[in-house]
């Protein structure tokens, strides 16, 4: 019963979901409507049971004393810090349990919560995705080598739309007469991300989809059992 | 193996490639910018919306995303003030509705008289994805009965006779990822017949490129920090972005310099082992 019970429920829910979007009228239409609604609250609980989760492993990290279990400790106490100060002082316009922490504010500028936002967290997220600036120019420097012909076309549209992506590009090729404009490398970057990309994106989009309904389908059924944890 | 000697440390690759973003950053080179259609699309859904329109702006992204999507993002909210648009912030990212707020901050001075629920509502941010989109399209009040700062929308001037996506002129998310404008066009677009538009990264661009099609599921698209730039030239105002420009260009070509330069490393060792 313990495993019926989610097998039965997913095949009933993931079926009256399936006919309401070809017949969006009552019952249907409300049913689907009120499992949405159901969906979302799950979804705010998910947040909640998401933070319980990683104040968990990374508590059992630094317990049993594993790996670089130092680093996990940076992990929780900038948590509970986040957390705490985000409870008891608020954030910009909301108040906290312990007020909006006036003194703190006129300290420090702002409410600690937003201090911390504002001057560590956007910092540190905007510098690991500039970092990608770094590696992207060393991978690039190792992996495009035109050893094959497949290498060498993609060497060649990597090129093309990297200039073209660029004011050099427009540059470069800017003085070419309108009647010639095909020549102008945003216009060829323009051609590539338009049409072989478009196309070849599609047609992941497209296998993608169909691999989505397979398993969709698997889990209806009660094929795919994954979910359930185990089998 | 040859190939493998000959190869430079990488060390000099990020020494090249930090000059080449700083220098033009100090310098300020102003290299020329040419608009792209699609960008264009974007600007004109925008310019062709008549004042007084309410609009969704989503703001789908967080800090880690900030330097490319933050600059287009606040292109597009200063030409809806210009225009007199009433922005709807909604944001499907927890961080987003920093980003808004932050967006709007900046604004500030320069449209003094902007009322907080007459010409602009931040309505936070809500779990969900997709089918938070799907419950907006059938009652948006019913998903957002408060703002951010929880008033009721009920008392928002701006919120008044908005109930769905009816009464709203388009949306225009700007994305790094799921979810964001994929759900917007998935939903807003084809099943709410919304005009959808937005912004991506660049390096998420070539995904979300098919849904620029004929059948205008996406009216146009801004792509990363040239789509970006590209806009602040539309709308006449030399932001980040511009200055940006010059830095990403100098470093896409230090990268081509690279790889042009390891190619024909690897043609010099290959042609020294077939003499061997």
């Amino acid at each position: 019963m313990k495993r019926k019970l989610p097998l039965l429920l997913t095949f009933f829910i993931g079926i009256l979901m399936i006919i309401s979007e070809f017949i969006p009228h009552k019952p249907f239409g409300s049913i689907s409507g009120e499992v949405e609604n159901w969906f979302l609250i799950i979804s705010g609980f998910a947040i909640i049971l998401g933070q319980l989760s990683l104040f968990k492993v990374n508590w059992f990290k630094i317990r049993y004393k594993e790996q670089n279990w130092q680093y996990y400790i940076i992990t929780l106490v900038s948590f509970i810090v986040m957390v705490a100060l985000g409870i008891f002082w608020g954030t910009e316009k909301n108040p906290g349990l312990l007020g909006n922490g006036n003194q703190i504010s006129a300290f420090i500028g702002s409410k600690p919560f937003d201090y911390l936002f504002d001057n560590i967290y956007q910092h540190l997220q905007a510098t690991m995705f500039s970092l990608l600036a770094f590696f992207i120019a060393s991978a690039a420097y190792r992996a495009f080598i035109a050893r094959t012909f497949e290498s060498t076309l993609l060497l060649v549209a990597a090129i093309l739309v990297m200039l073209g992506n660029t004011s050099i590009g427009f540059l470069l090729t800017g003085w070419i007469p309108d009647s010639l404009n095909f020549l102008h490398l945003p216009k060829i970057t323009e051609f590539i991300m338009k049409y072989p990309t478009t196309a070849g994106q599609r047609a992941i989009m497209i296998g993608a989809a169909l691999g989505i309904i397979g398993s969709s389908i698997r889990i209806i059924l009660g094929i795919e059992r994954s979910y359930l944890g185990g089998d | 193996m040859a190939e493998k000697k000959k190869q430079l440390d990488r060390r000099w690759i990020f020494l090249t490639i930090f000059l080449g973003v700083a220098l033009p950053l100090i310098l300020k080179i102003g290299l020329p910018i040419s608009v792209s259609e699609n960008v264009r699309n974007v600007y004109e859904l925008v310019e062709n919306t008549p004042p007084d329109s309410k609009v969704i702006l989503s703001f789908d992204y967080d800090p880690a995303s900030k330097p490319e999507l933050h600059p287009m993002a606040r292109a597009v909210v200063k030409q809806c003030f210009q225009k007199n648009l009433k922005i709807i912030f909604t944001a499907l990212w927890p961080m987003g509705v920093q980003m808004a707020s932050d967006i709007v901050d900046q604004l500030k001075d320069e449209f003094p008289n902007l009322k907080y629920g007459e010409n602009y509502v931040n309505l936070g941010y809500k779990a969900g994805g997709m089918v938070t989109i799907q419950a907006m399209g059938r009652n948006l009040r019913a998903i957002f009965p408060q703002d951010m700062n929880g008033t009721s929308i009920d008392e928002l001037p701006i919120m008044n006779g908005v109930n769905n996506f009816e009464t709203i002129a388009f949306v225009i998310s700007f994305s790094a990822g799921d979810p964001g404008i994929k759900q917007w066009v998935q939903v807003a677009h084809d099943t709410y017949k919304l005009k959808t538009s937005g912004g991506v990264t660049g390096v998420s661009a070539p995904a979300i490129l098919p849904y620029v099609n004929e059948q205008k599921q996406l009216t146009g698209l801004i792509a990363g920090l040239k789509g970006a730039a590209e806009y602040e030239k539309l709308i006449r105002t030399l932001g980040t972005a511009t200055s940006g420009m010059d830095a990403q260009s100098l470093a896409h070509l230090i990268i081509i310099v690279f790889i042009l330069t390891a190619n024909i490393n690897f043609w010099i060792a290959k042609k020294k082992e077939k003499k061997k």
